[in-house]
């Protein structure tokens, strides 16, 4: 309770209140998000379910009924009869799901490596940023396309599409921890330098205890700004993965899978299998990308008034 | 007619929690040649007096009711393009940090005579040549190959010269100076304020000079305006508010000054300073945990010992060692602290002293010399065991209050944690006995310890540092400027505190400052560094009645008098 009305008393969420964009995609990606996480209740059928599909309902157009059966969709049918608002609720689940676990691997991997280039320096920190910057110099997506082919070449054929979603996870996440760890060693060499550093060695602190319990908690504003704005680019890193055919199988389909199913419909007339899924992707990522320049700025005490 | 009429002045700044009002109804003149210092602690509005005039008010910030009038016209209603004409031409101002305030990557010549393109309808033959003239007034030698440099080729406070040429060049009525002199060593500030009091009166200038330290007031201003929380408190002829200031505030506040000549015992207590709730608590210490531990030390004996200690850093990295380039930050300096004294060092910036307190406590490893505490060995050559065992009697208060302590720690964990890391005391509950007694003794109150740093200002904050350097027990604490980022009045408060607790404690202090009337104030002997080399060691009187060394007689000589 005292928690609750500390943080409404915050001077973050008074900017919070203050700043329109950020009010608007906080509850555009919160009801998203809630509605992915409550897909099986909300969504109209479950398209995993065949059972409940039947095949006279496909390329039905959205809110018209089919020639053949009579039933209406919101946003239509697949060529395979599969109602696509369903289908987008359950994607989108797929695409946090690997999102938001892939941050959170890029940014264990990221923060833990930036501290320790930052207060080791000398030969380590050479070491961590060469290989950070080596990284750098290939797109990210091809770095996660080299890692996914590696995995997967690795994994037995049977368990390959029950894998495929962790291995994407572990493809995105290492190819995004160069962020992270540079945004972190250059917080953690300023924080370095401040005499509480030389306070807590005086006291007899030893080194993993200064990094973790020192200036970790002093560089976490940075990383959350970051996280939150990788979210949104490991969401549409999946759905570039899975677009190509390399990512989510199409027994479990993301959103990416969706828009690579809905493209080849697209000259054909039936543009709603396309449509749908890729408005979901954009509104996903540009409000949570908004919610990262506005915490950024929040956070920014240069920009404070 | 005044060359410069505030009246009513009021400056709002709205905020979250309701407008806050930095300048309160403030009425000033100052006349041709004539230095007013305006003087007032960290946030009496001083600045934004200054800034209010040149129209230089940070937004949300504004100037609300009253005006501004310049040689008799009325200035604070101009526009922004307007008011060009004024600021830089008829008002120039000198900011605090020569670094800042001048074109890195511009020449000086290109800066000045850009300058005085803008404001004056001369060629540029001749803004070059007046550039050149202006240089060699404010005494910068060979003016005209120096003109050619950029802002790095020159010192600290030569910069602060060309950064007065630069608010001389379009001959201004009237100079901001705004801490002109705080960023620079004591000998480089006294040939700047002389150096303005001459242009002042050889130019009919005048001169707004504002500041926190009084001994600059006291050498250079003709009148005095004190400021306390946005308000005028008190204006008058710079020696009558000295000797026989009229309000309180001015009363207490000139008494919190370390005079220069005397040694005394205690500040007297600052009634109206920043209240900190600060009243030292009488407290028992006989039989009670801090005074307990390893027995003291004799008073007399020699407690720490240094011997042709060095340090060298390395400035520019390579793999080969001769493509290194070293500095020498401490050359083969010696001295002994004896037990239950006060040893002062004392030098300008750069002269190694913070380096020697870093090379001691061990946050820099010596790179030769000797270092005894109590007969044990510092320098880790006999058994890193000894080093460390001996540097928990070894504690230090750091200059800077606001990066000293972790800001998202509660200052009960901030001051228990060196018991916790040395294991010193049974439990959990006989440590937050201790934190409590601890906040306690440094004046604080023990409900201190649920708050975060944040929520204490620059004086409690430096209390919660010592409280959490006395928590290892120490025999010894370094304090190395441990005021110099504090208000004359808290620093008065800190400076009897520390005395106090030594006595009670029996502690042995090394006590490190630029500020010789502080430094005169505290130790019984005192050590002058410069360029990392030790060049006195002397008693404190002896040091400032008979100065020895040539350096330190120009220190002494130079250092802002204060009378009273």
């Amino acid at each position: 309770m005292d928690m609750i009305k500390r943080a409404l008393d915050s001077d973050l969420f008074y900017s919070f209140r203050r700043t329109p964009v950020a009010v608007v995609s906080a509850i555009v990606a919160l009801s998203l998000i809630l509605s992915a996480v409550f897909a099986p209740l909300l969504a109209p059928f479950n398209p995993f379910d065949p059972s409940s599909l039947n095949l006279m309902n496909g390329f039905s157009a959205p809110m018209e009924p089919n020639a053949f059966t009579g039933d209406s969709f919101i946003m239509g049918t697949d060529d395979q009869g599969r109602d696509v608002l369903s289908t987008i609720l359950y994607g989108m689940r797929i695409s946090l799901f690997v999102g938001v676990l892939a941050v959170l691997f890029a940014l264990l991997i990221g923060v833990v490596l930036g501290l320790v280039a930052a207060y080791a320096g000398g030969r380590t920190d050479a070491i961590i940023m060469r290989i950070a910057d080596v990284q750098l110099t290939f797109p990210s997506i091809l770095v996660a396309m080299l890692i996914f082919g590696i995995a997967k070449g690795f994994t037995p054929i049977h368990l390959r599409d029950q894998m495929a979603i962790w291995v994407l996870i572990v493809s995105i996440g290492l190819s995004d921890w160069v962020q992270f760890a540079r945004v972190v060693r250059g917080a953690a060499l300023v924080e370095k330098k401040k005499e509480y550093v030389e306070a807590a060695i005086l006291i007899g602190r030893g080194p993993i205890a200064i990094i973790f319990k020192h200036i970790l908690p002093n560089v976490l504003s940075p990383v959350l700004v970051i996280a939150t704005i990788s979210l949104a680019l490991a969401i549409i890193a999946e759905a570039t993965l899975s677009f190509l055919g390399v990512g989510a199988p199409p027994t479990q389909p993301s959103l990416g899978t969706l828009i690579r199913i809905g493209q080849g419909f697209l000259f054909s007339g039936e543009w709603w299998i396309l449509f749908f899924p890729a408005v979901t992707l954009l509104m996903l990522a540009l409000s949570v990308n908004l919610l990262g320049d506005w915490l950024r700025d929040a956070l920014n005490p240069k920009l404070d008034d | 007619m005044a060359l410069l009429d505030i009246k009513n002045m009021l400056v709002e700044f709205p905020g979250r929690h309701g407008t806050f009002q930095a300048v309160k109804d403030v009425s000033l003149e100052v006349a041709e040649g004539e230095i007013l210092g305006l003087v007032g602690e960290s946030g009496a509005g001083k600045s934004t007096v200054g800034n209010a005039v040149l129209n230089l008010l940070q937004a949300p910030g504004r100037l609300s009711s009253g005006e501004v009038w310049l040689n008799g016209e009325r200035i604070d209603q101009l526009d922004k393009s307007m008011f060009r004409t004024i600021r830089g031409k008829r008002i120039s101002m000198i900011f605090q940090d020569p670094m800042t305030s001048l074109n890195p990557i511009e020449t000086i010549e290109f800066q000045l005579v850009e300058t005085i393109l803008t404001h004056m309808d001369i060629s540029r033959s001749e803004a070059e040549k007046r550039a050149v003239d202006l240089l060699e007034q404010v005494g910068i030698p060979d003016a005209p190959k120096r003109i050619k440099q950029y802002p790095h080729q020159f010192s600290g406070g030569m910069r602060q010269r060309v950064v007065i040429a630069l608010a001389l060049s379009v001959e201004p009525e009237l100079i901001i100076a705004d801490e002109p002199t705080t960023a620079l060593d004591v000998t480089i500030q006294a040939q700047i304020l002389e150096l303005i009091k001459d242009l002042c009166k050889s130019r009919n200038l005048g001169v707004i000079l504002v500041t926190h330290d009084m001994g600059v007031i006291a050498e250079t201003a003709d009148r005095v305006a004190v400021m306390y929380k946005g308000a005028l408190i008190e204006v008058g002829e710079t020696q009558q508010i000295l000797r026989d200031p009229k309000e309180p505030y001015t009363q207490s506040l000139i008494a919190a000054v370390p005079p220069s000549n005397i040694k005394i015992h205690r500040f007297p207590k600052v009634a109206l300073a920043e209240s900190d709730g600060s009243a030292l608590q009488d407290f028992d210490l006989k039989g009670h945990w801090l005074a307990s531990g390893e027995a003291h030390d004799p008073k007399g004996g020699t407690l720490l010992e240094v011997k042709n200690l060095s340090k060298r850093f390395l400035v520019q990295g390579a793999f080969l060692e001769r493509n290194r380039t070293y500095v020498d930050a401490i050359k083969s300096i010696s001295f002994d602290v004896k037990a239950g004294e006060t040893f002062g060092l004392v030098g300008e910036s750069g002269s190694g002293k913070s380096t020697v307190a870093r090379v001691i406590t061990g946050i820099h490893p010596a790179t030769s010399g000797e270092m005894r505490f109590a007969g044990k060995d510092l320098t880790g050559k006999s058994g890193k065991q000894e080093a460390i065992a001996a540097r928990q009697d070894i504690q230090m208060v750091f200059q800077d209050p606001y990066s000293s302590l972790n800001g998202r720690m509660k200052i009960g964990s901030i001051v228990a944690e060196p018991m916790i890391v040395n294991k010193l005391t049974s439990g959990a509950e006989e440590r937050n006995e201790i934190v409590a007694d601890l906040l306690e003794l440094v004046g604080l109150g023990k409900d201190a310890a649920r708050k975060y740093p944040h929520e204490f200002s620059g004086g409690q904050r430096q209390r919660i540092s010592i409280a959490r350097a006395l928590a290892t027990r120490p025999r010894f604490l370094i304090c190395d400027e441990p005021t110099s980022a504090l208000d004359v009045s808290i620093q008065a408060q800190i400076l009897n505190l520390l005395k106090d607790l030594q006595e009670e404690l029996n502690l042995t202090l090394l006590f490190i400052s630029h500020d010789l009337p502080v430094i005169r104030q505290m130790c019984d002997r005192i050590g002058v560094m410069q360029f990392g080399e030790l060049l006195e060691v002397n008693e404190t009187e002896k040091i400032f009645e008979a100065p020895e060394h040539a350096y330190t007689q120009r220190l002494v000589s130079q250092m802002p008098k204060f009378m009273k």
